[in-house]
């Protein structure tokens, strides 16, 4: 069936139509996908729209909004059609790039270097001088194979005549390639035969070669002890945090290119050199690819108040013995008051006429150039000079009176602070328009072209981030401000060479067995990832067991002796307030309580370890004080400001209604259902939350399953009011139990068992040890006549009990099974056992005092005596349990000084190993 | 013993010595220093050393950008003190002198001359006439440079007579400012020490379109007649340097209202104090720390072997 998709299209008028030409008739290399889509049953374009949107959201793929204190990512908005480009079209663009890349590579040198380009007039010299980003210890810094600029990206714009110009250029730390990478991989999904079909190049080889030539000038920063011709050097990806814009994108990359993704703590510059802190000792880096930005690299020559940097990071790279990726300062270059310059210096240095022109732009720091700019200012956006100088473009045309005269006065008082440039009318591609009808309507789009260096000149991305212009204002696309994106597709003359398609080849020859290159900062958030799903899903079976007893509760009559070891539990874990506040007196009017009671916002700390321990301390390793806690006392109030009546209108339907059930069950109640959902008591939201912070440091570690299993979990479940209902309680603790599940199969099947894991799995260990030992020494504490249910329960053991004694669970047979049972992976015993082999393949020797401790105490309790000790009220197992939980939190602070807590010395190199 | 090409000026022997007290134990300290005196015209150095305790392991020497001295430290020894003591010993070479400065151009030609700048001194003198981290330009600094740079005035007249401004103007005070107060609060506040004094005479001089550099160093003082010269109750000064087309670089006093003669020790000079300060460091560890620096400058008979 064939539909008129072009029924609502029309492209703004003096705007270039991608699509479209003079006659309305879609482009040849257009004519395919117009096509496919015409001839689709309708329908098939609203479920590929909202397949790309399902991918984009599981696979988290996103961008922080820099102004925003809480670190808010918006979900990366990717368009499920692609902008095509023709095969002449593009050719040009990459001429053009290739030879600005050039150009710009060698104006970098030239100002870091004899400045030939301020002596011939070339360049003002005060634009340099007084440029922002103009890095004076950097000057005279060399480069192997003179290459300082790596990566480039430059932002594109068609004017209506159909000729491409140039908006910006990107020289510092380039964003976005990892983003066209992944955009690919999903539209790639979407269209699967239109792909092959129309022949559109494939961008893993651009990566690759990237990744190659790095490799390459790594091996020539030969300080310190040179690399075997078969060795690989070490690359990392400096970031500058998980809180930057573009960290999604910078673990993506590392993850796809097999970098460590390192923080600027994780480096160190020793003698000159700089080395990687892992857990087997410092590790020498010959290259950093960074996205930090030029300034902020170094506190000691550079910014001093720059937390992100490596200290002694310039001296390293000016001696030569580390490439920095791109070059510190070569931020100067992003400067548009370079622009109106390019032409001139593009003929002196390169003998040849600028290919693609840039869009009209005057630097204000000369006289005549201010004169002409306040002259036609409506016509003209005024941007800052120096991206150091953080202004946002303004537009002359929405200036008036005041405002007008305020910038002028402004431009006058610093002119070389300001560039001006003329507006140019995007061109429009089309988007797909849900209707109904359902059709295609257009939009204003950028290009931004990616470009890297290799020993034989530069190369080109086939292809590149499309920006759409989604906001109101069409006139600018920022990725900050919101917009779009689209994959953008270039069509080759052959088929494609499938077999290398996205797939990188190892730049060494030697194999390697083991993460040697692990840092300690990665090993510390891995074993606490292992720790914080654990805890996550401990609380989510506690609060499973509380609420069904919650339940099924027929008031205090009633109720067995386990009711009191549970709620004990439940406020050990701060999910419910303690007896004193339970039996309080009425609330006061909740209005006062809210007004007073605001507790402080929990704001992300930008240092990962440190914001990691505080909220790490949320429950295993705490003790009772905290149930005083800010936060708790917070749920409390919150609790105590909804009084007596049903805490939440309920969906579903209630038992024979109480008579009267007192005020303390209502209150527990509420605050169960509460800890389920609230992130801001401690409860299960909380903790998943934890579990995320603390992923989101591993992202270049986890796999793209493991993270959609992530994202899955965090969805924010449906409820139809604040509290949810008993039910959707319960949905949401069984989804939860599943997700994690299938997280912990990712851990146990997925992964390598190389030391990241074995932190992984002890931190899991060692909470589970926790919690078991907690859970029992309550469960001792009952009478003896108490149910034992809950404890199969919490252990997940009740289908093995059920097998073996098909009876009601006994004392003997539930402790034999909880604590000595060694096949029992939720076991006492099971664990210490785990414990133990764990501490070993992390390289933890022997006579280590912790481990000696375990050790011993897994003796006592494989000696304990069945009969006389696997007792209610079991005096000495309950002892024994007590020894245990302080012997594991004792053991992960000697793990946390031992491994983390960075000590210093060279670790030993790999002996050669080839091939065989 | 060879002579000096130039009738030998003064010699002066100063120790720098920078003493930090930490509060908690430093595991790992890199320093970056800019301590050592520079050779130039006037200045030639016949001894120098630095003492780094506890000692430091790398000792890279090297140059910055504007052709300073430097020296970079890395101290992986734990510590709760650390001293780093620069000792020089240096000799002077006749500078300008007040006659000889006389007639210099109007300060308007050397400004527009170097709106296309010709000549490597040109080129160089660029350098220093833009903003700086420290230095910001200003039309509040223009208009009280206008003050002595009057239309027409020979430019090093203009700049002695602006030095004697400041002086008069300012009151010394070592409370009032820091090292991070900008330059409009100095103008407003009417005090401050030689490093702001220097930075404001820099920033006048800039904002009417003309170069001028920070120098640091160290300046001889004297003692009360009769009263023995105090160890470490020197200090490090700073002042400023002009550039003339005619006679090159020459440097004034704000502090002390002159023309530097021979009682100024030239460490180094950059846009501002930022380019050269002494010791810039990063510390592992540490917590607060307390700074105390001695200084002292004590001229040495130019018969006394060296």
């Amino acid at each position: 069936m064939s539909v008129n998709l072009l029924h609502r299209y029309r492209a703004a008028p003096g705007t270039f139509d991608e699509l479209l030409d003079a006659k309305g008739q879609p482009r040849a290399h257009w004519k395919r996908l117009h096509q496919l889509l015409a001839a689709e049953r309708t329908g098939t374009m609203r479920e590929r729209k909202e397949s790309v949107q399902r991918e984009v959201r599981e696979n988290g793929i996103a961008y922080n909004v820099y102004a925003d204190a809480k670190g808010v990512q918006r979900p990366w908005d990717l368009n499920a059609l692609p902008l095509i480009l023709a095969q002449d079209d593009w050719a040009n663009i990459e001429a053009a790039v290739i030879q600005r890349a050039s150009l710009f590579n060698k104006v970098l040198l030239d100002v870091y270097g004899p400045q030939n380009l301020l002596r011939d007039g070339l360049l003002p010299p005060a634009l340099i001088h007084g440029h922002a980003g103009f890095l004076r210890p950097c000057a005279g810094m060399r480069h192997p194979g003179n290459v300082a600029l790596h990566f480039y990206a430059v932002d594109l714009a068609r004017a209506a005549d159909g000729r491409w110009w140039v908006v910006a250029d990107r020289t510092q730390a380039p964003s976005g390639a990892g983003y066209a990478l992944e955009n690919r991989a999903i539209i790639g999904r979407a269209f699967p035969d239109l792909l092959r079909e129309m022949k559109v190049r494939p961008l893993g080889e651009f990566f690759q070669t990237m990744r190659d030539s790095l490799a390459q000038w790594g091996h020539q920063c030969n300080g310190g002890e040179p690399l075997r011709e078969s060795e690989a050097p070490l690359i990392v990806l400096l970031t500058p945090g998980r809180y930057n814009e573009t960290y999604y994108e910078q673990a993506y990359l590392a993850r796809y290119l097999g970098l460590p993704l390192v923080e600027g703590g994780d480096l160190t510059v020793r003698s000159g050199l700089v080395w990687l802190k892992t857990l087997s000792g410092l590790r020498r880096v010959h290259v950093i690819m960074r996205r930090v930005d030029d300034d902020f690299c170094d506190p000691l020559e550079l910014r001093t108040d720059s937390a992100l940097g490596v200290a002694g990071l310039t001296e390293a790279a000016r001696r030569g013995n580390v490439l920095v990726a791109n070059s510190l300062g070569s931020n100067l270059l992003e400067s548009g008051a370079l622009l109106g310059f390019l032409p001139g210096i593009c003929e002196n240095l390169l003998g040849e006429k600028l290919k693609m022109p840039s869009v009209a732009t005057w630097w204000c720091g000369q006289p005549d150039a201010l004169k002409k700019v306040i002259e036609k200012l409506d016509h003209l956006v005024i941007k800052p000079s120096f991206p150091q100088l953080r202004q946002f473009p303004v537009f002359g045309q929405d200036l008036e009176g005041k405002e007008r005269e305020s910038l002028i006065a402004a431009m006058r008082a610093t002119p070389h602070h300001y560039v001006a440039q003329e507006m140019v009318r995007l061109s429009q591609a089309p988007v797909w328009h849900a209707g109904p009808p359902e059709g295609l309507s257009a939009r204003s789009i950028g290009l931004r072209v990616f470009a890297c260096a290799t020993p034989d000149g530069y190369v080109v991305m086939p292809g590149g981030l499309t920006r759409v212009a989604t906001g109101p204002d069409a006139r600018i696309i920022t990725m900050q401000q919101g917009g779009g994106s689209k994959d953008t597709w270039v069509r080759a003359s052959v088929q494609p060479v499938a077999g290398r398609r996205g797939h990188l080849q190892a730049a060494s020859t030697e194999l390697v067995r083991d993460d040697t290159n692990l840092s300690s900062r990665m090993a510390e958030n891995l074993l606490w990832f292992g720790r914080n799903a654990e805890r996550c899903d401990n609380i989510a079976r506690l609060l499973r067991v509380a609420l069904n007893s919650v339940f099924e509760d027929a008031g205090p009559s009633e109720r067995g002796p386990e009711w009191d070891s549970m709620m004990a539990l439940c406020q050990w874990f701060a999910l419910i307030p303690d007896q004193a506040e339970l039996n309080a007196a009425p609330p006061e009017p909740a209005a006062e309580v809210e007004a007073d009671e605001k507790p402080e916002p929990v704001l992300p700390s930008p240092t990962p370890s440190q914001s990691q321990l505080q909220s790490q301390s949320g429950a295993g390793t705490q003790t009772q004080s905290q149930t005083q806690s800010p936060i708790a006392s917070q749920a409390v109030a919150a609790i105590a400001a909804a009084p007596a009546p049903a805490p939440a209108p309920s969906s579903a339907p209630e038992p024979a209604p109480e008579p009267v059930r007192p005020i303390t069950d209502v209150r527990i109640e509420a605050a169960l259902l509460n800890a389920v959902i609230s992130p801001d008591v401690p409860g299960l939201a909380m903790q998943k939350q934890n579990l995320y912070n603390t992923a989101s440091h591993l992202r270049e570690r986890l796999s793209i399953d493991n993270w959609r299993a992530l994202n899955r979990l965090m969805q924010r479940p449906a409820c139809a009011s604040a509290l949810p209902s008993p039910a959707e309680a319960m949905t949401i603790l069984d989804d939860t139990a599943t997700a994690l599940m299938t997280l912990a199969g990712f851990a146990l099947d997925g992964m390598n068992r190389d030391r990241g894991w074995r932190f992984l799995s002890l931190g899991r260990r060692l909470e589970r040890l926790q919690f078991q030992s907690l859970m029992l020494q309550e469960a001792l504490s009952m009478d003896e006549e108490g149910s034992l249910d809950w404890m199969l329960e919490l252990s997940d053991s009740i289908v093995t009990y059920r097998a073996r004694y098909r009876a009601q669970p006994e004392w003997l047979q539930v402790l034999d099974l909880l604590v000595q049972d060694e096949t029992n992976p939720r076991s006492v015993r099971f664990q210490l056992e785990g414990v133990l082999q764990g501490l070993d393949r992390i390289g933890v020797v022997d006579n280590h005092d912790g481990a000696d401790t375990m050790r011993a105490l897994t003796d006592e309790l494989l000696a304990l005596d069945p009969a006389t000790h696997l007792v209610a009220h079991g005096a000495v197992l309950r002892s024994l349990l007590a020894r245990i939980d302080a012997a594991s939190k004792d053991l992960a602070d000697r793990i946390s000084l031992q491994f983390f807590s960075y000590t210093g010395k060279p670790a030993e190199r790999r002996k050669a190993q080839r091939k065989s | 013993m060879s002579m000096p090409e130039q009738p030998a000026g003064p010699r002066y022997w100063v120790q720098h010595a920078t003493h930090y007290t930490y509060q908690q134990l430093v595991s790992l300290s890199q320093q970056y220093l800019h301590v050592s005196p520079r050779d130039f015209d006037y200045q030639r150095t016949e001894a120098h050393r630095i003492i780094i305790d506890p000692p430091a392991e790398d000792g890279g020497i090297g140059a910055d950008f504007f052709g300073n001295c430097t020296r970079y430290a890395t101290i992986t020894t734990p510590h709760q003190k650390l001293l780093v003591q620069a000792e020089s010993t240096v000799v002077l070479s006749p500078r300008l002198t007040l006659a000889q400065i006389a007639g210099s151009a109007p300060w308007e030609r050397v400004r527009d001359a170097l709106v296309t700048p010709h000549g490597a001194a040109a080129l160089d003198a660029i350098r220093y006439m833009s903003s700086s981290p420290h230095v910001r330009c200003s039309a509040e600094l223009a208009a009280y440079a206008r003050l002595d740079f009057g239309p027409g005035r020979p430019l090093l007249d203009a700049a002695l007579a602006f030095t004697q401004r400041i002086f008069d103007d300012f009151e010394y005070d070592g409370s009032a400012t820091d090292i991070s107060t900008p330059l409009d609060e100095v103008l407003r506040l009417k005090r401050g020490v030689c490093q702001d004094f220097a930075q404001l005479m820099i920033g006048c001089m800039r904002s009417i379109g003309l170069p001028a550099r920070y120098v640091s160093g160290y300046v001889l003082t004297h003692p009360p007649p009769g009263q023995p010269r105090m160890i470490g109750a020197d200090a490090s000064h700073a002042w400023v340097s002009v550039y003339c087309p005619q006679r090159g670089w020459v440097d004034f006093d704000p502090t002390n209202r002159s023309l530097v003669q021979s009682e100024h020790i030239t460490l180094g000079w950059g846009r501002d104090f930022s380019d050269v300060t002494p010791l810039r460091g990063v510390v592992l560890g540490g917590g607060d720390h307390d700074l105390v620096v001695n200084v002292t400058v004590t001229p040495l008979d130019a018969a006394t072997p060296a």
